[in-house]
């Protein structure tokens, strides 16, 4: 990215917006420049047709299962007597709670890739039961034979649906290039300029970036980062700044051989009636280890999305009022065992 | 220093707990002269608040002596007696400048828990549970106050601690009530529950000049003192039918405006008393809002129901069609008592308003415990405890 105009801190005339869409690591759509004066679209992508099928199976299995819950529920003997197997209604009972859970989950949820997965288990589990009720000498086999032949194919859908549903989820979080994509925002109470010349100086960042742990500005534009990782590691890697025009938009790229190729920008947008300014934010990086290590990150409460969030509400503490609110450190009874556990109080974010 | 701690439902006690020391720039350290227990601080009491933890020390009314300033705080200095409002504001973000300092955007550091339960985080609030930021409250000796450039307010020489203790909650919650009802000449103002917030709503009413005042409520004392301090006429609803009673005594159309100082745990009777007591009990309703729905089919049409009660969740059977069909407005929030302290103050100093008839017990900060079972069980005809450390 040699050819750039960069003006750091320059008033007065814009310079001319680095194309982004041309570097080759990431892929900026049109829509993250700041002169297209979109929102980005990733609420959007959820209602193209190419998903509305996978959405329409997904809706299909959860009123297949409400339906053979309520069946369950209310009818337990039939039922097991329809499919050979012994008549225990406490388990047919307990079943059918279950289809009914997974069934309202699937409902409920926009993208019900976890609950549609917790089917394809129910499909196991069922299985298994009518494994062991074969072994039981007043099951009736021929008719278990047909009940585990219905349950294999309804499983068949299953694990397409859920596939399905998993793909889908995963296009609209990561882009073609597999990098993971977030874009926050938030309203602070001051102009653009003071939020920009904040922002401009990196050196603050570690002071509302709960993962950083140091920033090191070493040349022109350039600037050294090291961020906490999952499990006690951590990531470095060198940072340039790619596009800075005063009061409105910074952007910056990771260079060759960084721990996590990233990329990011903030835009400053003045907000409607001189009532302060829109920060937003979009990051793009490609985790270590793909997507299942995003899917590890996630598990240990590292998700980008709510650190994101959390950086930005303390950015907004630190630059409207001097300081991050806590209560640590403040004085308290003797605390119960479990509760200090079960919540992470006082701790700002 | 000793210090009056939850710990566990109708279980408070005053313990021996380090002392506070300044952790942000812009804190405030100070001694408590008075505190006091408020009608709020008996649902964190009876366990109807939830994320409140064990070890939590109450209290939100409270004043006293500056004792230590942070680096940023110019504007006290060590010895200045102060009253320090509940909410806790920061003063500088866009709530605070349009003088809404009860929802600050930038005091309340368990800001996510709030947005889960309500969607989005109000201020943080001294000793009023988790959700509102967890802060140590002021039923103690001694109390760290946040952003102490902003919200405690000085008291001039020659006042006496009751006089002007309650700007710290109730006198400001009682008149922003009364405010909210926007009273015109010859307005009807029906109250339900006349605690220390309705006595104050009461009172306010009268000096916005509300031309009739009706207390309700079911204790003789409390509808004793509405009736001698501020000629109300009152109703108990334990004898009388509270809507029939409204409609006859304003010839059928209601009052102009209702204030509900009542909050999540009124007390109805018959089958719909009996079906808020079981499904709040059973967790299926957080709050038992017998007083709001009265409040809501007695205003006439097109007036204003004031809610300085508090609720917490999610409320049943609320008739939100009575609010449509009859054009009502519904006017509520928690105080923004930085607003309101220091024209109250000086109300108080020209003899306009006294706000020490409502104190009926006055005790050491150690019987803290027996002060919240007499204010919660209506004992002794309590009706407001101030407490001395």
């Amino acid at each position: 990215m040699p050819d750039h105009v960069i003006t750091p801190g320059t008033p007065g005339a814009a310079p001319p917006l680095p194309q982004l869409n041309d570097t080759p690591s990431f892929d900026y759509t049109s829509s993250s420049h700041p002169a297209a004066g979109t929102v980005s679209s990733p609420y959007l992508t959820q209602f193209e047709p190419r998903n509305r099928r996978a959405q329409q199976i997904a809706g299909m299995l959860g009123w297949f299962s409400i339906g053979v819950g309520i069946a369950q529920l209310l009818a337990p003997r039939p039922i097991a007597r329809a499919i050979g197997a012994p008549e225990r209604t406490g388990i047919m009972r307990a079943l059918g709670a279950r289809e009914i859970a997974v069934g309202a989950g699937i409902l409920s949820q926009r993208q019900p890739a976890g609950w549609l997965w917790s089917r394809v288990a129910g499909d196991a589990m069922d299985l298994a039961l009518i494994g062991a009720a074969a072994r039981s000498s007043v099951s009736r086999r021929n008719r278990l034979l047909v009940a585990a032949a219905a349950v294999a194919g309804v499983a068949l859908l299953d694990v397409l649906g859920s596939m399905q549903q998993t793909r889908q989820r995963a296009a609209t979080r990561t882009g073609h290039t597999g990098a993971v994509r977030v874009s926050k925002s938030i309203a602070i109470n001051l102009s653009p300029d003071e939020c920009y010349r904040f922002w401009h100086d990196f050196e603050n960042f570690p002071r509302f970036m709960k993962h950083l742990e140091s920033v090191r500005i070493t040349g022109e534009n350039c600037v050294h980062w090291k961020a906490k990782a999952p499990a006690g590691t951590s990531v470095e890697w060198d940072a340039e700044l790619i596009a800075d025009q005063p009061g409105k938009y910074l952007a910056w790229r990771s260079l060759q051989g960084a721990d996590i190729d990233n990329a990011g920008s903030v835009r400053f947008e003045p907000e409607s009636g001189g009532r302060g300014t829109v920060v937003r934010v979009d990051l793009e990086y490609s985790p270590p280890g793909g997507v299942a290590g995003a899917i590890v990150a996630k598990l240990f409460g590292e998700e980008p999305e709510q650190q994101i969030d959390e950086d930005l509400r303390r950015f907004k503490w630190l630059i409207e009022t001097g300081e991050i609110p806590t209560t640590i450190g403040q004085p308290s009874g003797p605390r119960g065992v479990v509760n200090r556990f079960l919540w992470r109080k006082g701790e700002a974010g | 220093m000793r210090a009056n701690c939850w710990m566990g439902k109708r279980d408070v006690r005053v313990m021996d707990v380090p002392d506070p020391h300044i952790i942000n720039p812009r804190d405030a350290i100070v001694r408590i002269t008075s505190t006091a227990i408020c009608g709020s601080d008996l649902h964190l009491y009876n366990g109807f608040v939830p994320a409140m933890e064990k070890g939590d020390i109450l209290g939100h009314e409270f004043m006293g002596e500056v004792v230590e300033v942070g680096a940023e705080v110019k504007n006290l200095q060590v010895g200045d007696r102060v009253v320090v409002p509940f909410p806790i504001a920061c003063g500088h973000c866009f709530f605070c400048h349009e003088q809404l300092y009860s929802v600050c955007e930038n005091s309340n550091p368990n800001a996510w828990m709030a947005e889960k339960m309500w969607g989005h985080s109000p201020s943080g609030i001294f000793g009023y549970s988790h959700l509102t930021g967890g802060y140590a409250g002021g039923q103690a000796e001694y109390a760290r106050v946040p952003f102490a450039d902003v919200g405690p307010i000085k008291i001039p020489e020659g006042m006496e601690d009751e006089q002007v203790l309650f700007l710290s909650d109730i006198l400001p919650t009682g008149y922003m009530a009364a405010e909210a009802c926007e009273i015109k000449p010859g307005a009807v103002v029906a109250v339900w529950g006349c605690g220390p917030i309705g006595q104050f709503a009461i009172q306010s009413a009268r000096l916005l000049g509300a031309e009739r005042v009706i207390a309700i409520d079911r204790f003789p004392e409390r509808l004793r003192m509405a009736r001698e301090k501020f000629k109300a006429e009152t109703l108990d609803y334990e004898q009388v039918n509270v809507l029939d009673a409204l409609k006859e005594m304003t010839g059928g159309r209601g009052p102009d405006a209702c204030i509900d100082a009542v909050g999540m745990e009124g007390h109805g009777f018959g089958l719909l008393g009996a079906y808020d007591r079981v499904k709040q009990a059973m967790m299926l309703e957080t709050d038992r809002p017998i007083a709001l729905r009265e409040a809501l089919m007695a205003c006439r049409n097109g007036g204003v129901v004031s809610i300085p009660g508090v609720y917490g969740g999610f409320l049943d059977k609320v008739p939100f069609g009575s609010i449509m069909n009859r054009s009502l407005t519904i006017k509520t929030g928690q105080t923004h008592v930085q607003r309101y302290m220091k024209p109250l103050l000086e109300r108080i100093q020209r003899g306009e308003i006294d706000s020490t008839f409502v104190i009926t017990h006055t005790l050491s900060l150690d019987d803290a415990p027996y002060g919240y079972d007499i204010f919660c069980n209506k004992q002794d005809e309590c009706i407001k405890v101030v407490l001395k450390p």
